[in-house]
């Protein structure tokens, strides 16, 4: 080893990351599988739940449900829009694939709020909290989404569940972020005059700040349900089942139509779940007028039954 | 010094904002000034030294300018900010040693605030908004929205239950902040700055309308201010505040009279006098100028000295003015008839001054105040007004 070159030294040097981590993990897998099996229960028991019961559905019910879904939480326009949406996924002949794919994003975002909304609530009260958290968000969210698959298919191999795993960790922090924002902007004076009436924490927290930050927590969940769209394609180079799949296959096999397909049916379910989920977030935001029982078609069979009541 | 009507009685309350208020304390007590203190290490000093109490069924008015503490002050009540040294009394208990669930209990049961911000809820209906304190203190809706309605009826709102806050103009929700603190039936309500963000007509309609119910349900306001007028006005009792220290306590007019130090005439200076003082505080009787009627004619002592007498009853109520001059000094019925200024005017002594401008100037004899009841207290003549408003 004479010919130590200081112009290239890294013929001399190197680190042996690769088998460090391979050892590591191979050290993981061996002792803690029990561990990995058991987070990948919870998993794969909601995700199979959602997934059976959107298949098992007929087409039309589900149709039909979401666009009233759209309807109570944006108006008619927005009920009419999912109609013509939804129809077109079937239309094109992926209606089972954006199932497949839908079941995937909703139990991903599932997971997302179940976790992301309590670590939000508690890094708004704890700067302590926050200032941990905080970087530990940042690299989830500056780690490129490839980089995720392979620890991901190390310990938990490859599949719809890994899958889904994956896109938690990729999805989740916008929404602990933007919860955390949403509590913290909560005006002072509105948290000032529930303390002078009593409230104890956890009354602010619940008659106060959640339903004051729900605008800012709502567009998180709009960033969360996005990038778990995203990240569900991309999972499917681990043989995630979907849409995804589609495009990758297509693109493998250079068959356009495929692709194709399967990416309009990405697109038209993005744009669904995006409009969706801003709605939400505008109804909690803009001036609340009226309750939400006197609107859409709740509102409708409420103004029925109000009638009837009223002519008896 | 504790009167049964004493409801809030406040000693020595000191407020050190910063991470080492014992040595900011230890400081305060070596005489040091809180500029100093801030100056060597950093302690704001808040509120220093307060001391006051407030009675049942008044208003009272805690005015300053800004920085001068006193929404520290009114915070530090229901201890939204936690005193450094200090009592509180509240019907004779002590605020300050409260464990957190009986500090909640008073904050539900004995003291609602009126924020200058309104601090509206707006998620929640008007109503909602209304019954929020009962909500948070565990009441049962149907009770809680009753006495709710309630409240908004008193204050007018009866109507606007089911609209949301952002509806409503910012008189509306101020009355809606105001029927908030109304619902839980507080022993106190402390009010801050509660009508300085609405329009002057808006706010005299306001100050009217809390003057209304405080006469009506004799409730007990600490009420802050920076806007003198708004403190003569309203307040039974007035503490001015300046750079964290209570400078003086008292009726705005005795304030107004004798003020405690320049700061205080300074600040008195600029305040239209007329407005604030009543017939009845500058109408002194004069012995020598009263003619009792108990059965016979009583003359005064030495009626030379005046040219109008007043006629007053065995119950001391005022029956006529005379003229002394025509009397004589051995008084019978028929010039007693003689003497009567006929249709003389007399003035009620709640009556603020700028009202009798009028007819001080327009008789020509010092007119005499009555009270309520019609018993005279005293006259106001043109020179005495004069004096008075050149102030």
């Amino acid at each position: 080893m004479s010919d130590f070159n200081l112009l290239d030294p890294f013929q001399f040097l190197s680190i042996p990351l690769g088998d460090w981590v391979e050892s590591a993990l191979n050290y993981l897998v061996q002792n803690f599988r029990d561990f990995f099996r058991a987070i990948r229960w919870p998993i794969d028991q909601v995700l199979s739940g959602i997934d059976s019961a959107l298949h098992a559905m007929p087409p039309m019910v589900i149709i039909v449900l979401v666009s009233l879904f759209g309807w109570q939480i944006a108006g008619r326009r927005m009920g009419i829009f999912c109609a013509v949406v939804m129809f077109c996924l079937g239309l094109i002949g992926v209606w089972s694939e954006s199932m497949t794919t839908l079941s995937l994003v909703l139990t991903s975002v599932f997971f997302c709020v179940i976790f992301g909304v309590p670590l939000g609530i508690v890094c708004a009260r704890s700067d302590k909290v926050e200032r941990m958290v905080r970087p530990l968000l940042d690299a989830m969210q500056t780690l490129p989404a490839f980089v995720y698959l392979v620890p991901v298919v190390m310990l938990f191999g490859i599949g719809d569940v890994p899958g889904v795993l994956v896109t938690i960790v990729f999805a989740l922090p916008p929404l602990v972020r933007l919860t955390n924002l949403g509590i913290r902007q909560v005006p002072e004076d509105k948290i000032e005059a529930s303390r002078a009436f009593g409230a104890t924490p956890k009354q602010m927290l619940y008659k106060v700040q959640l339903p004051l930050a729900t605008p800012t927590i709502m567009a998180g969940m709009n960033q969360t349900l996005m990038l778990s769209l995203s990240m569900v394609v991309i999972a499917s180079m681990i043989s995630v089942a979907g849409l995804g799949q589609m495009v990758l296959r297509g693109i493998g096999r250079l068959d356009m139509g495929l692709a194709t397909v399967g990416g309009v049916g990405l697109v038209l379910l993005a744009i669904l779940l995006d409009r969706l989920t801003q709605a939400m977030g505008q109804r909690s935001e803009a001036g609340i007028t009226c309750h939400w029982y006197e609107t859409g078609p709740v509102g409708f069979f409420y103004s029925l039954f109000r009638k009837a009541a009223n002519s008896r | 010094m504790t009167d049964s009507n004493e409801i809030l009685s406040i000693r020595n309350l000191y407020k050190v904002f910063g991470d080492k208020p014992e040595e900011a304390m230890q400081m305060l007590k070596d005489g040091l000034h809180k500029d100093e203190i801030f100056e060597k290490n950093h302690q704001t000093v808040g509120v220093m030294d307060a001391s006051f109490s407030v009675k049942k069924g008044e208003i009272f008015v805690i005015m300053g300018l800004s920085g001068s503490g006193k929404s520290t002050l009114v915070r530090l009540l229901n201890r939204l900010i936690e005193p450094t040294s200090d009592t509180i009394e509240l019907n004779g208990k002590d605020i300050t040693s409260l464990a957190d669930q009986d500090l909640l209990e008073v904050r539900r049961k004995e003291m609602s605030m009126v924020f200058q911000s309104f601090a509206l809820m707006p998620h929640m209906t008007v109503l909602r908004n209304a019954a929020f304190g009962l909500e948070i203190a565990g009441t049962p809706v149907k009770e809680r929205e009753s006495r709710a309605m309630a409240a908004l009826e008193q204050v007018g709102l009866g109507e606007h239950a089911s609209s949301f806050p952002h509806q409503l103009s910012g008189g509306m929700q101020q009355r809606v902040g105001l029927a908030r603190a109304l619902t839980s039936n507080p022993t106190i309500l402390l009010m801050d700055e509660a009508f300085s963000a609405l329009d002057p007509l808006i706010r005299t309609e306001m100050q009217e309308e809390l003057i209304k119910l405080q006469r009506e349900q004799q409730r007990t306001i600490v009420f802050i201010s920076h806007d003198l007028d708004e403190a003569i006005h309203i307040g039974d009792r007035i503490a001015i505040m300046e750079g964290g220290r209570i400078v003086q306590v008292g009726k705005p007019v005795d304030i107004l009279l004798n003020p405690a130090d320049d700061y205080v005439r300074s600040f008195f200076k600029g305040v239209d006098v007329s407005k604030v003082l009543k017939a009845g505080d500058i109408a002194a009787p004069d012995p020598s100028s009263i003619v009792r009627l108990n059965g016979r004619i009583q003359m005064p002592n030495n009626p030379a000295n005046h040219e109008y007498g007043y006629l007053v009853d065995e119950n001391g109520c005022l029956k006529g003015v005379l003229e002394l001059t025509r009397m004589g000094s051995s008084p019978n019925p028929d010039a007693l008839e003689d003497a009567q200024c006929a249709g003389y005017q007399s003035i009620e002594s709640g009556r603020s001054l700028n009202e009798l401008l009028g007819i001080v100037a327009k008789n020509p004899y010092p007119v005499p105040v009555v009270d309520a009841a019609g018993v005279f207290k005293g006259a106001i003549s043109k020179s005495q007004l004069l004096q008075t408003l050149s102030r």
